[in-house]
């Protein structure tokens, strides 16, 4: 990967991988049929890392995370996850891992307590210390004074919270959470983070997280860019941003196309179409401002400059931004759909 | 749950920033031991606290017995040799009730799989037959436990309340708990959609239930019905019963020759042992079934 050897070879300070990874991934690749899901990654994990996956849906984040799981078997190539092979040490692996699931997996008519209950019983956790372990988990998520409380009366936010203390309960080395914050309000998201970091601290645990929000990629140590089944990138935020070298302005204009047009014919800059405006980048956004006011043919109506975010990271890897992407799968899911309902009613 | 007399109990609250460590032992044994109970319990949990359904389960045989029973009752006076029609299909519906709440049990991993709790239990490090053996067992005591029920009202249709009686029928009501169960996960584990197994279950329970003489004699029908009868499974499992049950009526002999006529092979009449041996071979096998279906999903 092109993104991992510049990242080496200019010595910024990535946590270097120590002697077994947490997670060591060669060569992974998954195909459904016709689909390649994921095309041959590559990547490691250090132990205690906070690693996020970031893309679009679809982009193959968790068909990786399944086959890391053990849920899921690779068409070729291979992965350790905590030192143990996914395909051929199962077991070992699932005795060492934890995993929040995107969908709910919790047993709805059981009480809190109940579920962690069955969860350390399935995992063989030692007798006695089921109820402290139990307690400390449900403490760091808050949920310790409902933890007889029925299940099926929580809060989808109470819901993820407890699914996150399970994953603890038997104190796994590595932690997997795929999208742990998606449809939460944002203040639950935020103590859902807390928590992670929290971990992080206490238990010396390595988390891999799949995530699309761009914001909450920040918070990771380090994130791989994937798109329709490749790393395109993977370095820790900050690098990451810094590598794009340019701010990005957008710009709302009466005539998008046109703008584009004059924007390459009179500053040579590549611009493209997002959520309704005009987005480029150029380096010094805010000393280009007042140049483009001055000499630029079409009007403008309003103009934005911002530093490099993990979304235009993003974009200057796979020339679309998240959103887009995630709005061009959606057609494209929608036009299968609609093809398989006409050929349905033949 | 299990776990609180321990004396370590007194150290539960563990000063504030200490981390608790636990560790998963390798797969044993007594893993797969304490993976069974948990999966067992669970369903017991969840029947106990759903008195909805231990309501709604007894509404069939409740009907079969006093409505179906009563009102046949009209017509058959004369054929039974003065026994309580609603007598003659007690031990039937010993077995009916158990048939439907065994497969209600069974529905669960279905539910399972659709709330993805399934899913918890397929990626912990234990066999896939413990969570098949756990849910079987399981499904085997709640039935048990509502043919308990149906068994409280024997006297309410003119049945003793002995002891010897109601222990045998227990360990058939269990026996068949226990295959109908495993018959149920074997398909829960092939049909993916709640609607589906219940119309699949529906079309194979309802024949079986009619064809097992639950609710009729099975001596002198026709000889497709006489067929029929001798390969339904359910057969094995009522016909024992109705001879428990009669064991302990005062009825004359004519009465029992004609409504409790027993089984036979060619002729052979076939001992309780060897219809009970049926029914746990035939629940042994369907159980390897599902274990092997279990085990091959991803």
């Amino acid at each position: 990967m092109a993104a991992m050897a510049m990242t080496e070879a200019d010595g910024t300070p990535t946590p270097a991988p120590v002697a077994t990874p947490a997670i060591s991934v060669t060569d992974l690749a998954k195909t459904f049929g016709e689909v390649r899901a994921v095309r041959g990654i590559n990547f490691q994990v250090a132990t205690g890392e906070v690693f996020g996956f970031l893309g679009p849906n679809g982009a193959g984040k968790s068909t990786t995370i399944n086959m890391l799981c053990t849920l899921s078997k690779p068409t070729s190539g291979s992965a350790t996850v905590a030192g143990h092979d996914v395909v051929t040490e199962r077991d070992d692996v699932r005795r060492n891992i934890g995993l929040v699931f995107q969908d709910p997996t919790l047993d709805n008519y059981l009480t809190a307590a109940q579920n962690l209950q069955l969860h350390a019983e399935l995992y063989g956790v030692e007798a006695q210390l089921v109820k402290p372990r139990m307690r400390q988990v449900m403490e760091m998520v808050g949920l310790w004074d409902r933890k007889d409380g029925t299940v099926g009366t929580f809060s989808g936010g109470m819901r993820r919270r407890l699914e996150i203390a399970r994953g603890l309960m038997h104190s796994p080395r590595v932690l997997f959470l795929d999208e742990p914050t998606i449809g939460l309000d944002p203040q639950t998201r935020r103590s859902i983070w807390d928590y992670i970091h929290e971990l992080q601290e206490r238990e010396e645990i390595t988390i891999f997280m799949t995530t699309h929000y761009m914001d909450e990629a920040e918070w990771c140590g380090r994130i791989a860019i994937m798109d329709h089944g490749e790393i395109v990138a993977l370095d820790t935020p900050e690098a990451l941003k810094a590598g794009v070298g340019t701010d990005r302005v957008t710009i709302h204009t009466d005539d998008n196309r046109a703008a584009i047009d004059a924007l390459a014919r009179q500053f040579g800059l590549e611009a493209k179409i997002s959520e309704g405006a005009v987005v480029f980048g150029v380096p010094g956004g805010e000393q280009f401002v007042p140049r483009l006011f001055a000499e630029f043919e079409l009007p403008i109506t309003a103009v934005a400059v911002s530093r490099p975010t993990l979304d235009d990271v993003f974009m200057s890897y796979t020339g679309t931004t998240i959103r887009d992407a995630e709005e061009d799968a959606g057609k494209a899911r929608n036009r299968i759909a609609a093809q398989m309902m006409q050929g349905g009613r033949r | 749950m299990s776990t609180t007399r321990e004396p370590v109990s007194t150290a539960t609250s563990p000063p504030a920033r200490e981390v608790v460590r636990v560790s998963v032992p390798k797969r044993s044994t007594r893993s797969e031991l304490r993976a069974i109970k948990i999966v067992w319990k669970r369903e017991l949990i969840r029947y106990f606290s759903d008195r909805l359904r231990i309501a709604t389960a007894l509404v069939q045989p409740l009907l079969f017995l006093f409505v179906l029973g009563s009102g046949l009752q009209q017509l058959s006076a004369a054929s039974t040799d003065g026994v309580d029609y609603k007598t003659i299909i007690y031990p039937g519906i010993l077995a009916i009730s158990v048939l439907f709440t065994a497969m209600f049990s069974a529905a669960s991993i279905v539910w399972d799989r659709e709330y993805g709790f399934l899913r918890e239990m397929m990626v912990a490090p234990v066999r896939r037959s413990s969570i098949v053996i756990g849910k079987c067992l399981g499904g085997a005591t709640v039935a048990g436990t509502q043919g308990v029920i149906v068994l409280c009202l024997a006297g309410a249709v003119h049945v003793p309340y002995n002891p010897v009686m109601i222990l045998e029928v227990l360990v058939l009501q269990l026996l068949l708990a226990f295959a109908i169960t495993a018959f149920g996960v074997m398909i829960a584990v092939r049909i993916k959609q709640m609607q589906s197994f219940m119309g699949v279950t529906q079309m194979v329970m309802t024949p079986l239930m009619f064809i097992s003489g639950a609710l009729f004699p099975v001596a002198g029908l026709p000889v497709w019905l006489t067929v029929l009868n001798r390969i339904d499974p359910l057969t094995y499992a009522v016909d024992p019963m109705r001879r428990i049950v009669f064991k302990h009526l005062n009825i004359s002999p004519a009465a029992r020759h004609a409504l409790d006529p027993g089984i036979t092979w060619w002729g052979w009449r076939v001992p309780t042992l060897v219809e009970a041996a049926v029914v746990v071979v035939l629940g042994l096998a369907m159980l390897g079934v599902a274990i092997w279906e279990f085990s091959s999903t991803d």
